[in-house]
């Protein structure tokens, strides 16, 4: 397989596609995201498979928060993703949901320096 | 087929027909009431469920058979069993069963059960894991025992990750083969015409003996054979009439073949100088490992070859290859700016240098592309090309190689050392030491992002991956520590963050991936540092452990002292995943059935008491533990408990990954 693809072409699409679905995105319901609703959401979706409880990541996803990317580009992101992670449409995970799992992972705090964590500096 | 010799007839012979013949006037009797009655005019009247017992069943039940004679002559099993300690095989771990109960009672009469000692197991897939991880600590294999059929397909799994994890194990299966004078029932349930074809698709070598000096033969070569590279498991069948018979009181005693170990295979002498002048000439030469350092000795040369090129090493933790505190260790992203690739031992040199997606691309089956430059040139060194079978398909995907070497890599490597360095030429060697200070930069900001990545979600209950790892280490890195295993998942924090230099800090996985390889082999592990006087440690998953936890009764029956902190994420984590991929991308809803995973994965109502299920068997344990903070505590009084010699268990609540 070496050699014999590139990936410009679906990181052209992508790029594209984020944009419009960013524009599409219901700003209202970004605007009535609760951290609560979307702690009980980010469970029942299934996004702490891969990206942990408290969206730290890990080998099979990377983190989400804190300081998570914005609600229109996680939003095209989520509903178009080609790579590892599987796409969630609008039948099975609504703009609000998602909106209230983005206000859940604005909501948890910084993480704490490593610096300032002995175990990791051992 | 053993059986030719018309001498002294074995005397289970006339017991088992006195049972048989009890049996048998036991079923008459109790047939006989119903018929007789069905004869009478009158109704019968309601006949109970159980009849109390007769005469003839009470004696066939309770009675104490006939003494049988003593079988004169030396038993063919205690041969067996010298032929065995010529070998120096310290434990046999095995689950009893009467298809060899003569070379049992040989080995722990006549043999004194010593060299081997026998270990009582509760799964034969467990006493067959057991070995596999006692080798990767030891260097020196096991062997097992189990009935040839069911026993055998018990062990299979277990024989299979051995054979994908190149490890040898010496499996002795017990087997009636002679129809005409076996047991009826159940020995006739438990034997087969080749009970070897079961596991021969993943085993080296196999042999079904006929006579005492034919298993002289097959032990020993059995033995070769699993010890030479690439090593594997072997199977033998043994007939459980000629473990039984007497040795016969004519003719020459049967000899022992003595062991003389095979020289492992090494690289073609052309290829490693094709191979040197490739490597000297990169620019950006990349090494990476599998199962390349055999033993440890193999570390110190890999790192002596990285460290005439300044070359970056991957270590694919197949063994403990390269030490992780060594500035050219490298991530796996590494490969992407190499221009030369030498791989030693690789159990997947496609997935090195290609990567695949499980996405709803081409067509749903996911998509492929390239992790390195068109140009790069490939080499590789794996033993494994001289033992390929066709059915399994451990060989992975084809990937074309511009230098393949068929031979062991830890062999290869001094001719290839010295090969490297009459290659360099005058001029490179400045460049050569710049590319090594590139390296020591590109470590240290690893290392940095690395922390600050196993700081997220650092107090978060249930504990981080990251903080269960580093609480682990700090409560054992002041001992000679040894990670037996780290099973489920933890993000591969201890190969990223702990320091790993020896070559006892981490064995590697499965090599089959069947779960429930975990607990067992980290029981045999344990056992062979307990003898080096080190300290063993396992990450251990919760679904792991289910397969056979009576592994945990065996290691405290027997002394086995180690520290297992549960990695317990409450579900099977791997398929949670997958099912969740499918169902979205069917655009379909996850059915959860009430628990966190889609139904069928989670672990979980009810909760799984890890910590009640290991003391239950003799083990000190604590759980469940939910709130990080808790972690330390816990950890540094089971360190204690397991350096007094108990093993000890912590079911730690985790998130996932």
């Amino acid at each position: 397989m070496r050699g014999n693809r590139t990936r410009l072409t679906g990181y052209l699409l992508l790029v594209v596609t984020v944009t419009a679905a960013g524009l599409a995105f219901s700003r209202a319901a970004a605007a009535a995201g609760s951290p609560e609703k979307g702690k009980t959401a980010y469970v029942q979706h299934g996004c702490w498979q891969c990206h942990g409880f408290v969206g730290q990541g890990g080998v099979t996803g990377p983190k989400l928060a804190p300081d998570p990317m914005p609600l229109e580009a996680l939003s095209a992101f989520v509903r178009n993703t080609r790579g590892g992670m599987p796409p969630y449409q609008r039948a099975i995970l609504s703009d609000a949901d998602l909106a209230d799992i983005h206000a859940y992972l604005q909501s948890l705090p910084k993480a704490r320096d490593y610096k300032s964590i002995p175990l990791l500096n051992q | 087929m053993a059986r030719k010799d018309p001498g002294p007839k074995v005397d289970r012979r006339k017991f088992l027909t006195g049972v048989a013949a009890a049996g048998a006037a036991t079923a008459a009797a109790t047939m006989s009431t119903p018929v007789a009655r069905a004869a009478e005019p009158a109704p019968a009247p309601r006949v109970p469920s159980a009849l109390p017992p007769s005469m003839h069943v009470a004696q066939a039940e309770t009675g104490t058979p006939r003494e049988p004679a003593r079988v004169p002559g030396i038993p063919g099993s205690d041969f067996m069993v010298d032929v065995v300690k010529t070998l120096g095989i310290k434990y046999l771990p095995a689950n009893c069963a009467s298809s060899y109960r003569a070379i049992h009672e040989s080995l722990i009469n006549y043999g004194g059960n010593k060299q081997p000692e026998f270990l009582t197991c509760m799964h034969e897939e467990s006493a067959v894991a057991m070995a596999h991880g006692y080798f990767k600590v030891a260097g020196k294999p096991l062997m097992t025992l189990c009935h040839g059929t069911v026993g055998l397909q018990h062990a299979s799994m277990g024989i299979y990750n051995a054979w994908c994890d190149r490890v040898p194990v010496i499996v002795v299966g017990g087997n009636d083969l002679d129809a005409a004078t076996r047991p009826p029932g159940v020995p006739t349930f438990h034997s087969a015409q080749d009970i070897n074809a079961l596991v021969r698709d993943f085993t080296k070598w196999d042999d079904t003996p006929v006579s005492l000096q034919h298993f002289a033969q097959s032990f020993v070569r059995a033995y070769k054979i699993a010890m030479t590279p690439p090593y594997g498991p072997v199977m033998i069948s043994l007939d459980a009439g000629l473990q039984q018979e007497p040795m016969r009181d004519h003719g020459e005693k049967p000899y022992i073949p003595r062991y003389v170990p095979t020289a492992p295979p090494q690289g073609d002498s052309g290829a490693v100088k094709e191979a040197a002048r490739l490597l000297a000439s990169a620019q950006n030469p990349m090494i990476v490992a599998d199962r390349a350092a055999r033993t440890p000795n193999g570390m110190k040369l890999l790192v002596q070859l990285a460290e005439t090129l300044q070359a970056r090493v991957i270590d694919q933790g197949g063994r403990m290859n390269f030490p992780r505190t060594h500035y050219l260790s490298a991530p796996p992203t590494a490969v992407s700016n190499a221009d030369v690739i030498l791989g030693l031992e690789l159990s997947d040199f496609w997935a090195t240098v290609n990567s695949y997606t499980d996405n709803a691309g081409n067509g749903g089956i996911g998509t492929n592309s390239t992790r390195i430059k068109r140009d790069t040139k490939l080499i590789s060194i794996s033993s494994v090309e001289l033992n390929t079978k066709a059915n399994y398909q451990d060989f992975q995907r084809f990937q074309v190689i511009d230098v393949p070497m068929a031979g062991d890599a830890e062999a290869t490597l001094p001719a290839l050392i010295e090969a490297v360095k009459q290659a360099i030429p005058n001029e490179r060697k400045a460049a050569i030491e710049k590319r090594g200070e590139a390296a020591k930069k590109a470590y240290a900001e690893g290392h940095e992002r690395t922390r600050a990545a196993a700081a997220l979600g650092w107090d978060a209950s249930p504990v981080s991956t990251a903080r269960l790892c580093m609480e682990v280490y700090a409560a054992v890195k002041d001992l000679d520590w040894s990670l037996v295993a780290s099973e489920g998942n933890v993000s591969n924090w201890p190969n990223r963050l702990w320091p790993m230099e020896k070559y006892h800090h981490w064995l590697g996985r499965s090599g089959g991936y069947g779960v429930g390889y975990g607990a067992p082999a980290s029981v045999g592990a344990a056992l062979a540092n307990r003898d080096l006087g080190r300290f063993s440690v396992s990450i251990q998953s919760d679904g792991d452990l289910m397969y056979a936890p009576g592994v945990l009764w065996t290691a405290a029956k027997h002394k086995i002292p180690m520290l297992s902190v549960m990695h317990n994420n409450r579900g099977y984590h791997q398929e949670v995943m997958h099912v969740q991929r499918l169902s979205n991308f069917r655009n379909r809803v996850a059915n959860l059935g009430g628990d966190m995973g889609p139904v069928g994965t989670s672990i979980q109502n009810p909760d799984i008491e890890y910590h009640k299920l290991a003391e239950s068997m003799g083990w000190w344990a604590r759980g469940p533990i939910k709130d990080a903070a808790q972690l330390g505590s816990a950890l540094r009084e089971a360190v204690k408990v397991v350096q007094a010699g108990q093993p000890a268990l912590l079911n730690v609540w985790t998130q996932p990954r």
